[in-house]
């Protein structure tokens, strides 16, 4: 008696448990594992080179330094500041963004002295002429996206998760991501992305990865190709400094002003 | 007073040097051509033209960026007018930042407002007209700034010692005035003249969607009026520089696609209290024919309530316009409008386009046109005045 109601007790535990754990909420568990890895570094300064080509060969190349606040409960802020081409020298962008709200922009025109308040709506608007749109390069929030796990598969030297991520706003340019997630250090690994048609637009390679604190993974290399239009963007990392003790100060209209 | 203070910089920004780290220099040289369609009002005044312009920029920054010195002189030679060919110093300051104040002293460059057609609320600069009639090229001033940053918003003081006068175009210079403007002759309200100490105070915030500023300004007018005279049997505008206060609203809500704008000031110390105004909006469609191209769509309504005997030719007017950004590789950008009279069809339409045609080189359109101009609308001067602007820019 004590013995069969047990086996029944497990049995129905098991099978609920089993039941629970759909690919959505797998999906969702790993992408809130990745995030969770990704938290408390409080600041990170780092120096970007954009190389744009297209299909002809023919290349640009852009020079950007970042910093990016960890805002608890919300999120990030960050500040970009161009350095080449040296026609937009001393241009800075300012963003904060937000879990679900829309994200409060600014722009900063060095030849006017002119701070600019714009529109966060360019979602899928290329960032800079290059392969990256600026819902790629905004802060990675959980709630931006709904999950579903798609199946394991081999991802350079390990093993990664693959989820699908379909994002919540509607206007995004992608119907759908495909993420491949390292099963060990939850770091995104290679990203598919679908276009509103649902056809295969770009495919961005992180490479190079290198460790901080003993526990942020950042890659030296991020690789995205345009499969539509045969053009690629290759953003260089440099110099990642983590807990640098910035403040809200830093990332206000007054410093978006003294950016260089 | 003016010399006495900016030696006082000047010995200031020496010694700031000296204790700073390796400084940055930029800038670029610019070649401009400007071909006009028709022959001139008055045949003294040149036809196309070539000028040169350089800008450079010295910047130091040490103490983990929390002190900054940055120095930047401009230059033009014009090939016909010698007013136009002008030096002037840009920048020359030194700031300190701290965690709730912020203080910069020397010669700086300030831009307040939000809308496109025309700047009312922005006052700290003299324009640097001979640049360009747009209004949207800067004198340096000499200032202290003190900037406050609280909860409740940042609060900005200026002091602001030695006037700068308009520059205009000589009496060969196109552009002018059908008299043109004597500038050795400024008159001043003030028994101080240009060493009346102007002072400004702004408050801005931004709450949610929407930034708002609050200004006063309290000093020499930047925009004189004129009094016509005689010079050696003819006829010139001699420039009066009148003391004003100014109290200045800029506002601008972003709500997704549409950026709505509005500037508002009153003024007085120039005849009776005025009140002038733009508002508007501009809606941009993103990727338009799924391209990576957007679309601004612009629209201002621009009002002074002197109407008719307003100094601006722009009492009652609309300006509607078109911004196209292709966010290609070269940052091509086009910005085309008109502004219109409502009262008399007066018309002046502008297009302006640059593109990055090299690594370091940028190549920008300017083009101007008045049309149907009402012989009581300001812009008659310009009527024959029509160019189109080609300027190629190499950066370094």
């Amino acid at each position: 008696m004590r013995l069969s109601s047990f086996i029944i007790c497990f049995g129905v535990i098991y099978s609920v448990s089993s039941f629970a754990v759909t690919p959505q909420q797998r999906g969702l568990e790993i992408a809130q594992e990745a995030d969770k890895r990704d938290t408390g570094f409080s600041d990170l300064t780092a120096d970007m080179t954009m190389l744009l080509k297209n299909r002809h060969g023919e290349e640009s190349t852009r020079y950007i330094r970042l910093r990016t606040l960890e805002v608890e409960g919300d999120g990030d802020k960050s500040m970009s500041i161009f350095d080449r081409p040296r026609d937009v020298k001393g241009t800075a962008f300012l963003s904060y963004t937000h879990k679900t709200a829309a994200d409060d922009q600014w722009l900063y025109l060095p030849a006017l002295k002119r701070v600019k308040r714009i529109s966060s709506r360019n979602k899928s608007g290329s960032f800079m002429g290059s392969e990256f749109a600026y819902e790629d390069i905004s802060s990675q929030e959980v709630e931006k996206y709904t999950y579903k796990y798609v199946q394991d598969d081999a991802c350079g030297k390990g093993n990664c998760f693959v989820i699908e991520r379909d994002p919540v706003d509607e206007l995004s340019g992608y119907t759908r991501q495909l993420v491949w997630i390292h099963k060990d250090e939850y770091r995104p690994e290679k990203i598919e992305f679908y276009d509103r048609k649902n056809t295969l637009l770009k495919t961005l390679v992180y490479r190079g990865y290198q460790q901080y604190l003993g526990k942020y993974w950042r890659a030296q290399e991020m690789y995205m190709e345009n499969h539509q239009t045969g053009k690629t963007t290759l953003l260089s990392w440099k110099n990642y400094k983590f807990g640098n003790g910035l403040t809200e100060r830093d990332f206000d209209r007054n410093s978006l002003k003294r950016a260089r | 007073m003016k010399f006495r203070f900016l030696i006082y910089c000047l010995l200031f920004f020496l010694n700031s040097i000296a204790q700073a780290s390796e400084g940055d220099w930029s800038g670029y040289i610019a070649t401009e051509w400007r071909g006009f369609t028709g022959s001139p009002t008055d045949n003294e005044q040149h036809g196309d033209n070539t000028s040169l312009s350089a800008q450079v920029e010295y910047y130091r920054e040490w103490d983990a960026g929390k002190k900054s010195f940055r120095f930047t002189p401009f230059l033009r030679i014009d090939g016909h007018d010698t007013q136009r060919s002008h030096f002037d110093i840009r920048e020359l300051n030194w700031t300190t930042v701290h965690d709730s104040w912020e203080l910069t002293a020397g010669i700086g460059k300030v831009f307040w407002g939000v809308t496109e057609s025309q700047h009312l609320v922005d006052i700290i600069n003299q324009t640097d007209l001979v640049e360009s009639i747009d209004g949207e090229e800067k004198l340096g001033q000499a200032l202290i700034k003190l900037s406050l940053i609280k909860e409740w918003g940042d609060v900005d003081l200026y002091l602001l010692p030695g006037f700068r006068e308009r520059t205009f175009p000589s009496r060969v210079g196109r552009l002018r005035t059908a008299a043109a403007v004597n500038v050795n002759q400024a008159e001043y309200a003030s028994s101080k003249g240009r060493d009346h100490l102007d002072i400004a105070i702004r408050w801005s915030k931004s709450i949610g969607d929407w930034d708002i500023g609050l200004s006063h300004f309290s000093g020499t007018a930047r925009d004189p009026r004129f009094r016509p005279s005689l010079d050696k049997g003819r006829s010139i505008l001699i420039p009066i520089y009148e003391t004003i206060d100014q109290t200045g609203l800029d506002l601008q809500a972003t709500k997704d696609d549409w950026l709505w704008k509005l500037e508002l000031i009153s003024r007085s110390g120039q005849g009776g209290r005025y009140t002038a105004a733009t508002g508007g909006f501009e809606y941009t469609l993103y990727g338009i024919n799924d391209s990576s191209a957007d679309l601004g769509l612009i629209a201002e309504y621009l009002y002074d309530d002197r109407h008719k005997s307003a100094a601006t030719p722009f009492a009652n007017d609309l300006f509607v316009g078109a911004r196209l950004a292709l966010n290609d590789e070269a940052s091509s950008e086009l910005l085309a409008g008109t502004i219109v009279d409502l009262d008399n069809r007066s018309r002046v339409a502008s297009v302006e386009a640059s593109r990055r045609i090299a690594d370091d080189w940028k190549i920008t359109l300017e083009a101007r046109f008045f049309s149907n101009v009402n012989r009581q609308d300001n812009l008659i001067n310009f009527q024959d005045d029509d160019f189109i602007q080609i300027e190629a820019l190499w950066y370094f």
